[in-house]
């Protein structure tokens, strides 16, 4: 491999988007050219002050608003008897699982309203200033700041030696439910991690879905229902899952 | 006809567009804060992509909102430069601009000194707006907006080996910014 192809190939491995054969001629070529050793380590230290210091843009409510604004309305109260609705076909199906009936539809039905509302409460945790209400990277302030809000004491894991920063946490609602939403972002992106307590300590493997754009990792652990949600790709989520498992283990 | 039918239909469909389209409005706001030279016109620019794409929604079936919101956008911003100032941008018919600049030369006349130093947040910003438009829009869609290759490539409309040639590029010259900026910083 030549000094120009290096200078291409290199910017495909910092991005990780290099299969291993090609990363490996670029290491190879890197390791025995000064001047690529040279300008991969000026890029690496380019991207880290890239991606570091946020350089997006929020939009201004006035833009918001407008943009709403331009968008059909939505029918006044809809969202209130959307909810009963849920709620009835809710009781309804409880009702004929008691006859043991519908046990099973019911379940998957449940678990992918449970989804579709945690996808909804991270999509709003990212609109407004309704991220985090405990703001630190701490966490051992993250984790009290729950006590007596929640009758269940929420894992609060550093992973920032992982790529996984903790930047707060906040109360939130799913199923009606109050949960604790711990916050971590990976590089620009935000991982909700919901957790909320469950009857037994059964474990339950993970179940990753995706639903609009957004993938998600369901698990539980120690008594505990826990979900990750973020726009992140299924493989960094999956490494989250794993390292919040880990860190509950010990 | 006035049933209601479609009535209903345009709410779920405005309610699906809301749910999934909005929560991207900073994301689109700061591609077109780099792609517009000034906020009004970004403004502008991210009223019309979001117009367009309802438009459009009812025959979206793509597998992610967020580039296809990208593409929209580019294409609004795009045209409302050639309507404003008679400028021309590349795109994937011409190759001029993208053989006008060396990559790999850079590195041999750079000094082994420390690695490069970190810049304020405006510094950086400026740096990228400083680009040309066919290298900025990559480097944002990658580095701020956090692309994988495939959807940069969709979003601009090219194939994936512009997207590594025009980051390489547009990382070169972001490095010799980079440095040019140190410089001056020590001059003072």
């Amino acid at each position: 491999m030549n000094c120009e192809e290096a200078n291409v190939l290199m910017h495909a491995l910092l991005d990780g988007e290099l299969d291993a054969g090609h990363a490996r001629a670029v290491e190879e070529h890197i390791a025995g050219c000064k001047a690529c050793a040279v300008a991969m380590r000026d890029f690496r230290a380019m991207r880290e002050a890239i991606t570091s210091i946020p350089l997006g843009f929020t939009a201004p409510s006035s833009l918001r608003v407008a943009v709403e604004s331009k968008l059909p309305a939505p029918r006044q109260g809809l969202l209130r008897r959307e909810l009963l609705a849920g709620f009835g076909i809710g009781s309804v199906a409880t009702a004929l699982a008691a006859s043991g009936v519908f046990m099973v539809a019911m379940r998957a039905d449940d678990q992918q309203r449970i989804l579709g509302e945690a996808v909804s409460a991270h999509m709003r945790s990212l609109q407004g200033n309704h991220l985090i209400d405990v703001q630190s990277s701490d966490q051992h302030t993250v984790k009290p700041w729950f006590n007596g809000k929640l009758d269940v004491a929420p894992p609060v894991a550093d992973l920032t030696a992982e790529g996984f920063t903790l930047i707060g946490g906040r109360l939130d609602y799913i199923d009606s439910v109050p949960v604790a939403a711990i916050v971590y972002r990976r590089r620009i992106h935000v991982i909700n991690l919901f957790v909320s307590p469950v009857p037994g300590t059964a474990r339950a493997t993970p179940v990753t879905a995706a639903l609009h754009g957004f993938n998600c990792r369901r698990w539980r652990q120690n008594g505990l229902g826990l979900c990750a949600v973020s726009d992140i790709n299924a493989d960094e989520l999956a490494e989250f899952g794993q390292k919040i498992e880990v860190a509950l283990r010990t | 006809m006035t049933d209601g039918k479609g009535e209903v239909l345009d709410e779920e469909l405005a309610r699906r567009f809301r749910q999934l389209a909005l929560p991207h409005l900073d994301d689109v706001y700061t591609l077109a804060r780099y792609l517009m030279s000034n906020a009004a016109d970004a403004d502008d620019a991210v009223q019309e992509c979001y117009l367009r794409a309802f438009r459009h929604f009812s025959g979206y079936r793509g597998p992610a909102i967020k580039p296809w919101l990208f593409a929209i956008l580019r294409n609004v911003c795009y045209a409302a430069h050639s309507k404003n100032s008679g400028l021309v941008f590349t795109d994937a018919t011409s190759t001029g601009s993208d053989d006008a600049v060396p990559v790999w030369r850079e590195a041999e006349e750079t000094p082994e000194g420390a690695a490069v130093r970190r810049h304020d947040a405006g510094t950086m910003r400026r740096m990228i707006q400083d680009l040309p438009p066919e290298f900025r829009e990559v480097i944002v869609l990658r580095e701020i907006e956090d692309l994988p290759y495939r959807d940069i490539a969709n979003v601009v409309g090219v194939p994936i080996g512009t997207v590594m040639s025009r980051l390489a590029r547009g990382r070169a010259m972001l490095r010799r910014a980079w440095t040019a900026a140190e410089a001056k910083d020590d001059g003072r």
